[in-house]
């Protein structure tokens, strides 16, 4: 289950607020303004099951998560859901998948410690004998002129 | 009844005997004929797989993905603690120290190996470079590229990681290292068409037990290997879906 986030884990100054996941209900998010960048050459990667629940990371997912591994194998992928994102992006991210096609957006993604990171993310369904039996995410570094302009547009979309 | 084996252009021309040998080594081990057909270019390999003439080949990740959905391959098994890692390298003379530092309308130098090409303008991207505001310039082999960077004609170079390494020290010590991909899970693999498939598991099955043998690790040994580690198919379509969230 995702659970709250917990002061004890949070690294710095944050503030407070609730977030209504999907089919979740609220969670309590605690964020900071800190970044962290993006690790150079490596790729972000998990997969999921059809409903969203994490079935795979690789470290560099691990690391930047700060969550442990097992922390994260069935947990909902909205545990890194960030509050400045716009609703409007998941709901889009998955009516696009849902419908076999690959999606791409720019994601700022939330740290087990309130902290940040930007990601450039593709996510494709993944069709075994004809069937959608899951989902992969793969997250490579966005470029600077990218997440400037989602600075600008995202508080846009609320 | 014969077979035709071909493998991946991107080999090092060091390994071409040592694919010959892997290929009597098989025929032995198989009792059949395997001919081996290598191709100049990549365009050429990809006709032939089309055209279903190829049963067994060591290919490289971008073609997997045509080989198994739309020929029927299967894989077999890839070389141990063999990834396909991609760098950006520029003359040590460059005043770039981060790829950040490369501008739109650089020269971009590469071979024409697909999977190299699309795993480096990946990593460029990050920089804003891509096929719209950078001049791209193919050469025939890696040296080509390191040597267009060392006389100043190329801002940039997309290597395989591999093939940089095993430039000469001499070669090395003018080039400067911006950006080395930390993949993990990109790779070749030999695989088997449906001709061979019913033999699958025997084949592997030798594959995997030739670092075991005096002769097998004499062949591997010429083809630069240690040992072959197995390949399942969920692996290989993982990898599959990996390349496809890169190709875009
Ligand atoms: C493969 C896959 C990867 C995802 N990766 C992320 C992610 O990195 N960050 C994120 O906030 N949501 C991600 N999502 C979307 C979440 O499932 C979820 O829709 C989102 O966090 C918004 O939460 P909500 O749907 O509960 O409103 C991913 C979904 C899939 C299928």
């Amino acid at each position: 289950m995702i659970c709250n986030m917990k002061v004890e884990d949070i690294v710095g100054e944050y503030q407070e607020v609730t977030l209504e996941l999907y089919k979740l209900g609220p969670r309590r998010i605690l964020y900071t303004q800190i970044q962290t960048p993006f690790p150079e050459g490596k790729l972000i990667v998990s997969t999921t099951d059809i409903d969203g629940n994490i079935t795979h990371v690789n470290h560099a997912f691990i690391e930047m998560s700060g969550y442990t591994k097992e922390e994260l194998i069935g947990a909902p992928h909205s545990i890194l859901r960030h509050p400045d994102m716009p609703p409007a992006a998941f709901k889009d991210l998955w009516d696009t998948v849902t419908k076999g096609e690959k999606w791409q957006g720019i994601v700022k993604n939330l740290r087990k410690d309130g902290g940040y990171y930007w990601v450039k993310a593709t996510v494709i369904p993944n069709i075994r004998n004809g069937k959608v039996v899951g989902y992969t995410s793969v997250r490579r570094k966005p470029s600077a002129i990218v997440v400037d302009e989602c600075m600008t547009l995202y508080p846009t979309l609320f | 009844m014969s077979y035709m084996f071909t493998v991946s252009p991107d080999f090092s021309p060091d390994r071409l005997s040592g694919w010959y040998i892997f290929n009597t080594w098989m025929q032995r081990q198989l009792g059949v004929d395997i001919h081996l057909e290598l191709y100049d270019d990549f365009c050429a390999q990809r006709v032939a797989t089309f055209s279903n003439k190829i049963d067994l080949i060591y290919a490289n990740p971008f073609d997997a993905a045509m080989l198994v959905r739309e020929k029927g391959f299967l894989p077999l098994v890839k070389p141990t603690d063999l990834l396909d890692e991609v760098l950006i390298a520029v003359s040590e003379n460059s005043p770039a120290q981060t790829i950040d530092d490369l501008k739109a309308n650089s020269k971009i130098a590469m071979t024409e190996d697909p999977n190299v090409n699309m795993i480096g303008m990946m990593l460029l991207e990050s920089a804003n470079l891509n096929n719209s505001n950078i001049e791209k310039n193919v050469y025939d082999s890696y040296i080509l590229v390191a040597k267009n960077l060392l006389r100043g004609h190329d801002d940039a170079g997309v290597f395989l990681a591999g093939a940089f390494d095993d430039l000469s020290n001499m070669v090395k010590k003018q080039l400067k290292v911006l950006l080395r991909s930390e993949i993990d899970e990109i790779h070749h693999s030999l695989m088997i068409g449906p001709k061979l498939v019913a033999r699958r598991d025997e084949i592997k099955e030798l594959l995997l037990g030739m670092d075991k043998t005096e002769k097998g690790h004499g062949v591997l040994e010429s083809l630069g290997f240690k040992s072959w580690t197995i390949v399942d198919d969920e692996e290989m379509e993982f990898m599959i879906d990996l390349m496809d969230t890169l190709s875009t």
